[in-house]
């Protein structure tokens, strides 16, 4: 046995564990099913027939972007996770075991991929039943699916490293919440960045959610592409390398509350 | 012939802030022993606990289990060891049995060996019944039996039992010393944390009593309690102006001098057996009459008041220097 074939048994150990979680916990499925389902249904049809989208109708635009935002959060289930067993002991009770070290991290975000697998088909499915069209090739989508997901592990990363830094799963809730949630909003995912007043174009135009989702409008509906597609897949891979060492340093020092 | 020792510590410290959570800690424990550390909250029995447990560095001194040390070969101390703390750090959503697996996986046991392991400590720990429920509906009680069995997965050599009962009532208290003291006879070294003299009293070899970061006595309890905290009989008599003539009276069966508190007369006494009966005959023989007669059994607190002539009561930084 080497030590990368326990590293791995260990993270599928720790993601099973994770993922056990959801089911019994009714609020967390509640928070990335029904949760991202509402804010669809509001953006088209309460806020979307006041929103000029040149070129494409509004659900067309929104659900990329939506997408985007709801699988950003999809990792918010590691902050609360890793925060929890920090308030209940268990934090204590996985540095004391023989296990490879960083597989609680591992094991964690790693089961972030399969709730976000499933929340982008919930997604995907009540996007088309809204009106949501593809118009783009196979291909294309497949990329643009495997760059969400890609997405979503980053921000796991993110979110392990707010967890690990908060005094309880509360708190690790309120700084993700008010830390990312506006950060989300003034992108590109709900209006055109264009409509937004001359001062704030520019932050929302190098804002990287605003690279994502254009990277996921491009692929998801065939349009030009331009640079956003290699910005956001530097954009997230760079979140992955600082936040996942950030997150492993803060794990080795971190004991229970 | 001196056994080896299972867990050897030679001048820890540690340091929180401007706390100094232990200063300069010797502990030796026999492979094979119970060994209780004992001490009020804040005392730095949990900080002693984690850096055995490499959860934490000491910044001075070092610490070996099992012949490994804690800071250099803190891999190899952790196949040495199970740990079950003061919060019964269980998966509340998980059930006993899935609980008990994962923690098998994780100390790289089989799969199958690790759900029949699973199995064998809910039998042991009258978890059965309850096994395949989620832990979130267990009783405290029952959650702490859990962690114990979660600590003894991998059947290591040592085993670091931090504050086992603290929160429990008397009859769940009860069911884990049995559990405790069923582990020791198949010979595991145990190091024990207690703020309860019963507790240590009752489970452990050997007892180091520690208190703001450094041992301040060692030794078995029977030791330290002729040392220093006798049992004592309390007087309270009809007309407390005889105080001072009861003293009199009682002086020749007190193992040390009999005193006035508050009215009560107290009389330390080095045998419980007949004691009240005697001081019952003296007192009635001096025409003094009693109200109200019993015996007192040592507390911690009367072990500390007199190692330290204080009670034992953290002051309450330190007690969130241990919390945190």
């Amino acid at each position: 046995m080497t030590a990368l074939h326990y590293g791995i048994s260990d993270t599928l150990v720790l993601a099973k564990r994770s993922l056990l979680r959801i089911p019994r916990q009714p609020d967390l499925l509640v928070g990335f099913t029904i949760q991202p389902v509402l804010f669809v249904l509001l953006f088209v049809y309460v806020f979307g027939g006041a929103i000029r989208t040149p070129g494409y109708s509004y659900v067309d635009f929104l659900m990329p972007g939506i997408i985007v935002q709801s699988i950003v959060f999809g990792g918010f289930v590691t902050a609360l996770g890793l925060a929890d067993d920090l308030k209940k002991g268990l934090m204590d009770r996985f540095r004391s075991l023989p296990m490879t070290r960083s597989a609680l991290l591992t094991g964690r975000t790693l089961g972030d991929v399969v709730t976000n697998v499933f929340q982008l088909a919930v997604m995907l499915g009540v996007g088309l039943a809204v009106g949501f069209r593809f118009s783009s090739s196979v291909g294309e989508i497949v990329a643009g699916i495997a760059l969400l997901l890609l997405i979503g592990y980053a921000f796991s990363w993110v979110f392990a490293f707010i967890g690990l830094s908060s005094s309880s799963p509360e708190a690790s809730n309120a700084y993700g919440f008010t830390i990312l949630f506006p950060v989300t909003f003034v992108s590109s995912a709900f209006v055109p960045v264009a409509s937004m007043p001359g001062w704030l174009q520019p932050v929302a135009e190098h804002n990287p959610f605003t690279r994502m989702v254009n990277a996921a409008r491009a692929l998801f509906l065939g349009i030009p592409a331009g640079n956003n597609i290699w910005l956001a897949v530097v954009w997230t891979l760079g979140i992955i390398a600082v936040f996942a060492p950030l997150s492993a340093w803060r794990y080795r020092r971190v004991v229970a509350r | 012939m001196p056994a080896e020792a299972a867990v050897e510590t030679s001048r820890l410290r540690k340091r929180y802030g401007a706390v100094q959570a232990l200063r300069g800690v010797d502990l030796r424990i026999e492979a094979g022993s119970v060994f209780g550390l004992l001490g009020p909250n804040g005392a730095g029995k949990t900080t002693a606990v984690r850096i055995l447990t490499t959860l934490l560095r000491p910044d001075e001194g070092s610490a070996r289990v099992m012949g490994f040390d804690v800071v250099r070969d803190a891999a190899k101390v952790r196949q040495e060891i199970g740990l079950a703390g003061q919060y019964a750090a269980v998966d509340e959503n998980l059930t006993g049995a899935e609980n008990l697996e994962m923690v098998g996986r994780l100390y790289h046991l089989p799969r199958g060996d690790s759900r029949a392991r699973a199995r064998e400590l809910l039998a042991s720990f009258d978890l059965v019944a309850a096994g395949d429920r989620l832990v979130r509906t267990y009783s405290g009680g029952m959650r702490r039996r859990l962690d114990l069995a979660a600590a003894l997965v991998a059947r290591p050599p040592v085993l670091f039992l931090d504050e086992p009962t603290t929160g429990l009532d008397i009859r769940s208290r009860i069911g884990l010393w049995d559990a405790i003291e069923a582990l020791v006879s198949e010979g595991t070294t145990v190091l024990l944390t207690t703020q309860y003299l019963d507790e240590a009293d009752r489970l452990a070899d050997r007892i180091a009593v520690i208190d703001q970061g450094l041992v301040i006595a060692e030794g078995t309890s029977e030791q330290l309690k002729a040392k220093f905290g006798g049992e004592r009989l309390e007087i309270h008599l009809c007309d407390s102006g005889y105080g001072e003539q009861a003293v009199v009276a009682l002086s020749p069966i007190a193992s040390d001098r009999p005193f006035l508190e508050d009215g009560t007369v107290r009389v330390p006494v080095a045998e419980r057996r007949g004691t009240i009966a005697s001081a019952v005959r003296r007192l009635d023989d001096a025409g003094i009459a009693i109200d109200d007669i019993s015996v007192s059994t040592p507390t911690l607190d009367d072990v500390f008041l007199n190692l330290t002539g204080r009670p034992a009561e953290p002051a309450p930084d330190e007690a969130e220097a241990q919390a945190g």
